[in-house]
């Protein structure tokens, strides 16, 4: 065995460990001058000394910036004040680094390395006692889900104990009311789903084996059925059956959208493009794995939801990321972060990471999303990724098998990730979480991934499958026990291509390990697509057939282990029956505050909410593939917020894709059905804004509640869905997908924090003609400044409340008919190049988006408050300057277009309320004509891009 | 007449390959994308193509250092055919990762220190961070770079995370520094973020001394058409971008041969 080390050489900056002693002194931790990281490799071998030379020069270690050593330890900074810690992953964890550094070795001629093994070692240099130390390593380095401290004489390649072959049934006939529940609580199933279970084996007259019972938990968890969606619910005494049935499907049902084409079934939502080319979409949570461990659970959400659109149709290529975090205050103390939470600031950190470093090595352009902080987010973060997909229209179907196809399972091998983690994203956090969900956190590896997508879509084209899925939540026993539904089904679980030995054969079925897709593949094809998969490094292996007889069969070494009839599977399950009820709080409303207008202005610009995203934007690549029309920052010195983002997906063609998203949970404790309509409204307007029109916009529905066995809960989820019915109808734009996580909630000293009721709508429109595209910063002084849309007062939930302390009653309302007019003729108006800047009016109101625009401009702005239209009497300049009303923009139009502006706008509320001007000043007029504001507009940007300057 | 053959290399964890592709296409090339396990198989032959592109992306997810393994990979596996390729006055342009991969297999700044050990590579940002931005670049006059021939600054998009140029002293003075970070008034800077990187002497991309070998960090390909321009709403929609030049530039060279 050999020990390498590999650093970065002493006189050069490890910019690594220099981004570690940042992170130490926000822990508050200010005496380390200096963190040297080394790279660690154990080599299961016994080379010559040549050889290990050989392997360090040409691939550990770069000859111009690195130093190495074998067999014995680096030096790097002086000794002394210095702390060496040693971090390698837990035992079955895998280092993708491990695999490639095999290949390369193997590349250089050396066949007789065994293993590899990767750790790090930290040297930090400073005066810290071992209090420091023990912060630093559990804040900093190590989480000891994946990570453990090396100490003295590690055991490095341990040998995977071998799994030894037993059936295991659990006796359930005999089980009594007690035996039941223990049953009911080891595998997830409520009352209800185990009864019918035991009458289930009760008919067939024996017991069930874990497998199978594994199989009816997985694909009856919420995640996998959405049950409670799909449950029987008491309203206030009112019987809603199926709540997404008879809301928000129901809406697409009726709108019924001839470019709809895929709807509600498949993996993802599908749309019509244009006459060749359909597009996909799909947004899925990934929560509790990222509130655990932050970069492994949200780069693992990507590549599961790439896999979503990779397994829409007869598959799609993922052509753009959508990414919105909800997170608590990044600047909350330390001691105020429950006890077994990461602190908001790491979660952040590591989410980003993760989203970054995934979704940038599969090559897929991250350009649109959002980040929103509440302290009730801390235990609870939110960790949304969306995916959209291109495909030819001809693909665009859901494919069909038959009996004697063969089921192939591609891409990464099989272990002990994520064991669980359908029934896990289902449950309730509590401190004890990280603990026992261990085995819950997957481990991705994006490249397996690129190469799975590079080559399942020349196996698309070359039409080598009939149907495809992706193996994502309840791992194979979803996959291929969904798509064998109407089928049936025969897998030989010693088949599948392990990572390690040990696995059990039910460990197999439902593992979660990341980056495989199933697919169904007549018997004449399966060689030359095998064939395809070898070529291009991407494990595919046939694990059985599809059979004509509607049973799941499984085999481990010729016995069988379980052996399902799809109807109870898929049908069996007993309808939820929950209660829900919804009372209006009523609070507090400021009446007496008079705050002084420049510095509310500086408060909500630098707040979390609104402040500038650009330190996590940058960090994503939002240009690959060549296709970006509006990127997410714009203007003058390309970082001012841009509204919606425009992508053309098919590089000769105009034609565009835009995608926006709503999110306004803050709303929702004053009343979800608003909550829901704004965010549909803001996803709306801000496709409007970038020169979009609602003519072809299909929307997402991603709800992220509390414990909905609450009846307030529960109420809650039911008006929001009753908005998104009305709004979806009034708009016109369907429902095309939806995903759900329930039970957001945290048990911490007797007290449950549930998350605010959140709900993400993800909204994707086709444009014609990219060439028409708006975007918000002004661009020329002497322009005017137009409001569209009226102003009420609105400021329940608004910034401005929250930056004097208050909540308030009043959420901002839609009128989706109004809304819907100024919509279109706004649209109308861009369309005739009319609009020479365009941004909606959200957070912060009027006066966050007039700044906004200014300094992305690099230019100035007067307007008048007088001027503004009012919904309702308003008599103060500070409600009218930071209302949050719905349906509003800010228009910036050159004065010989204002004629026509005006008569395209038609009979909509709008009012022409002020000018762009050259001087970098934002000056306000109030009601009464007094100026009530003038500041510098650069003043305004700094407090705007100060809080995130990471 | 007959096109020029542009072959595009893929491997596992390559990403900008389709827009590369598109960018020669667009230039009148004649495209093939060649999976690296084509040319080690031999199904398919360096020597029926004129220019060799190595895109960006992450290969082998960049492990051991970006672009470290696959520039393993072709110095032992095709440097043979490379070698040739070279010789027979092909063109190599390598893009983001494809610089990287030139640089760590040695073919820049010399060819013929290909399978030798690298003399100089490219590292760790300084900002320690992947930067996604659009730069300006000043193009060096006096580059015998074939890529760049009558273009004199280009503004084009960088996605990186190592991306800072180093070299020991004799390599950094010796190298045909083709294309330089600049600042606003098309002056070369080491200041950040107008250099995104670091990199000394402002080096975005370098060539070799026949100046048919070309790396660079910045994307060409990702500025072809006026509407990927950061700023064309607020300034105007351009009839070509910046970086159509470089592949145009390619194409005609190997016509005129």
């Amino acid at each position: 065995m050999h020990r390498i080390e590999v650093c970065i050489k002493r006189h050069l900056p490890d910019s690594y460990g220099q981004g570690l002693v940042k992170g130490i002194s926000d822990l508050g931790i200010n005496n380390v001058s200096d963190v040297r990281v080394i790279d660690v490799y154990w080599l299961d071998a016994e080379l010559e000394r040549e050889e290990l030379e050989l392997v360090c020069e040409r691939l550990l270690a770069d000859p111009i910036t690195q130093d190495y050593s074998y067999d014995s330890a680096i030096k790097t900074i002086k000794e002394g004040m210095l702390h060496s810690i040693e971090v390698a992953y837990n035992a079955g964890v895998a280092d993708p680094v491990e695999e490639t550094a095999m290949k390369a070795v193997i590349d250089l001629g050396i066949d007789s390395v065994r293993a590899i093994k990767t750790a790090k070692r930290y040297q930090i240099m400073g005066n810290l006692d071992k209090n420091d130390m023990d912060v630093i390593c559990s804040r900093l380095l190590v989480n000891p889900i994946i990570q453990h401290i090396v100490g003295d004489n590690p055991v490095v390649f341990s040998e995977s104990p071998k799994y030894k072959f037993k059936l295991k049934q659990i006796d359930i006939l005999n089980a009594d009311d007690s035996g039941l529940n223990t049953i009911a609580a080891e595998f997830g199933f409520n009352k209800n789903e185990i009864q019918a279970i035991k009458e289930y084996y009760s008919k067939l007259a024996r017991n069930p084996i874990d497998a199978e019972l594994e199989t009816l938990a997985q694909t009856w968890s919420e995640h996998c059925c959405h049950k409670t969606f799909k449950g029987k619910i008491n309203f206030n005494g009112e019987i809603i059956d199926n709540l997404l049935k008879s809301t928000i499907a129901r809406a697409t049902k009726e709108l019924d959208k001839p470019w709809c084409l895929s709807v509600f079934k498949d993996n993802a939502g599908v749309i019509e493009f244009d006459d060749k080319w359909a597009l996909c979409f799909k947004v899925e949570t990934h929560n509790h794995p990222s509130a655990i461990e932050p970069y492994g659970g949200a780069s693992t959400g990507v590549g599961g939801v790439v896999r979503d659109i990779l397994g829409t149709g007869l598959s799609a290529k993922p052509i753009f990321n959508t990414d919105v975090f909800c997170f608590g205050n990044p600047d909350m103390a330390y001691e105020d972060v429950p006890e077994g939470v990461l602190h908001p600031r790491r979660m952040f950190k590591g989410v980003r990471a993760g989203v970054a470093d995934y979704g940038n090595r599969l090559g897929i352009p991250t350009g649109n999303g959002a980040i929103c902080f509440d302290k009730r987010y801390t235990a609870n973060p939110l960790v949304y990724c969306g995916t959209i997909g291109l495909m030819p229209k001809k693909y665009s179907q859901m494919g069909k098998q038959k009996a004697g196809d063969l089921i192939v399972l591609a891409g990464g091998r099989t272990g002990r990730d994520g064991i669980h983690g359908v029934t896990f994203a289902s449950e309730q956090l509590d401190k004890d979480s990280t603990e026992v969900s261990f085995s819950s956190v997957q481990i991705g590896n994006p490249i397996v991934e690129k190469k799975l997508i590079d080559t399942i879509l020349q196996a698309r084209d070359k039409e080598l499958f009939v149907r495809i899925t992706d193996c994502g939540g309840g791992g194979l026993s979803s996959a291929v026990g969904e798509m064998g539904s109407e089928t049936g089904a025969k897998v030989y679980l010693d088949r599948v291509p392990l990572k390690y030995a040990g696995l059990s054969y039910s460990e197999i079925w439902i593992s979660e390990s990341q980056e495989r897709m199933i697919m169904a593949v007549p018997p004449d094809k399966a060689d030359e697509l095998l064939k395809l998969f070898a070529d291009e490094n991407t494990e595919a292996t046939v694990i059985g057939e599809f059979t004509g007889d509607k049973r799941l069969q499984l085999f481990y070494n010729d016995k069988l282990v379980c052996d399902l009839d799809m109807e109870f599977l898929h049908e069996g399950h007993p309808q939820l029956e929950l209660r829900a009820l919804w009372c209006k709080a009523g609070v507090l409303e400021p009446r007496d505050e008079y705050p002084d207008i420049e510095q509310s202005l500086l408060k909500i610009l630098g707040s979390w909410n609104v402040c500038s995203k650009e330190w996590v934007i940058r960090q994503y690549d939002h240009e690959v593939q060549g296709g970006s029309v509006l990127k997410p920052l714009v203007g003058k010195n390309n970082d001012g917020p841009g509204d919606a983002a425009i992508i053309r997906p098919v590089l000769d063609s105009d034609m565009g894709v835009v995608i926006s998203n709503g999110i306004n949970s803050k709303y929702s404790d004053i009343d979800p059905y608003w909550m829901a309509a704004s965010a549909i409204d803001e996803a709306l307007r801000q496709i409007i804004a970038v020169g979009g029109s609602l003519e072809r916009v299909a929307l997402l529905d991603n709800f992220c509640w509390g414990n909905t066995n609450k009846p307030e809960r529960m109420g809650a989820l039911v008006l929001a869905c009753r908005a998104c019915y009305d709004m979806s109808i009034a708009f016109g734009t369907p429902f095309i997908s939806g995903k759900d996580s329930l039970n957001n909630e945290f048990h911490y000293q007797d007290t449950t924090i549930a998350i605010p009721d959140t709900l993400l709508i993800s909204a994707m429109g086709v444009i014609k003609d990219s060439s028409k595209a708006v975007s918000m910063d002004f661009k020329k002084d002497g322009n005017c400044i137009y409001i569209v849309g009226n102003t009420y007062n609105e400021l329940g939930g608004s910034e401005y409340y929250k930056s004097i302390g208050y909540l308030g009653n009043d959420a901002p309302k839609v009128n989706p008919q109004q809304a819907k007019k100024t919509m279109d003729n706004l649209s109308k108006a861009s369309e005739k190049g009319l609009v020479k800047a365009c941004h909606d009016l959200s957070e912060g109101g009027l006066g966050v988006a007039v700044a906004e625009m200014a300094f992305a401009g690099g230019k100035g702005a007067r307007i008048n408050l007088g001027k503004v239209p009012l919904g309702e009497k308003i008599n103060r300049d500070d409600y009218i300057l930071f209302s949050e009303s719905n349906s509003r923009f800010l228009v910036e139009v050159a004065p010989e277009d204002a004629d026509n502006f005006e008569k395209t706008l038609g009979d909509v509320a709008f009012a022409r309320i002020g000018e762009v001007i050259s001087m970098n000043s934002l000056q306000v007029f109030g009601i009464k004509d007094d100026i009530i504001l003038k500041t510098e507009t650069e003043k305004l940007k700094r407090a705007w891009q100060k809080p995130l300057e990471w | 007449m007959n096109k020029t053959r542009a072959l595009v290399l893929r491997a596992p964890g390559t990403n900008c390959d389709v827009e590369a592709a598109f960018a020669f296409e667009t230039a009148g090339a004649d495209v093939s994308m060649v999976h690296i396990g084509e040319l080690i198989r031999r199904d398919k032959e360096l020597k029926d193509y004129q220019i060799m592109v190595l895109p960006g992306g992450f290969t082998y997810g960049d492990d051991l250092g970006s672009g470290k393994v696959i520039a393993n990979e072709i110095s032992v596996k095709l440097g043979d055919d490379v070698k040739l390729f070279v010789e027979n006055g092909c063109l190599i342009i390598g893009i983001c990762n494809g610089f990287q991969i030139l640089v760590k297999s040695g073919l820049l700044p010399d060819p013929a220190a290909l399978n030798k050990i690298q003399k100089t590579t490219l590292t760790n940002n300084d900002s320690g961070k992947f930067e996604c931005r659009w730069v300006n670049l000043k193009v060096n006059p006096d580059s015998k770079c074939i890529f760049t021939r009558g273009i004199d600054k280009m503004y084009l998009p960088v996605a990186h995370g190592e991306g800072k140029f180093v070299a020991d002293k004799e390599a950094l003075n010796s190298v045909d520094m083709a294309v330089q970070y600049a600042d606003g008034n098309d002056v070369p800077t080491m200041s950040y973020p107008e250099n995104p990187n670091g990199s000394l002497n402002c080096i975005a991309g370098i060539c070799d001394s026949s100046g048919r070998i070309f790396g660079l960090m910045p994307h060409p390909e990702r500025f072809i058409s006026g509407s990927q321009h950061p700023r064309w709403t607020g300034e105007r929609l351009r009839e070509q971008g910046d970086g159509f030049k470089i592949f145009q530039n390619a194409v005609d060279w190997i016509k005129h041969l």
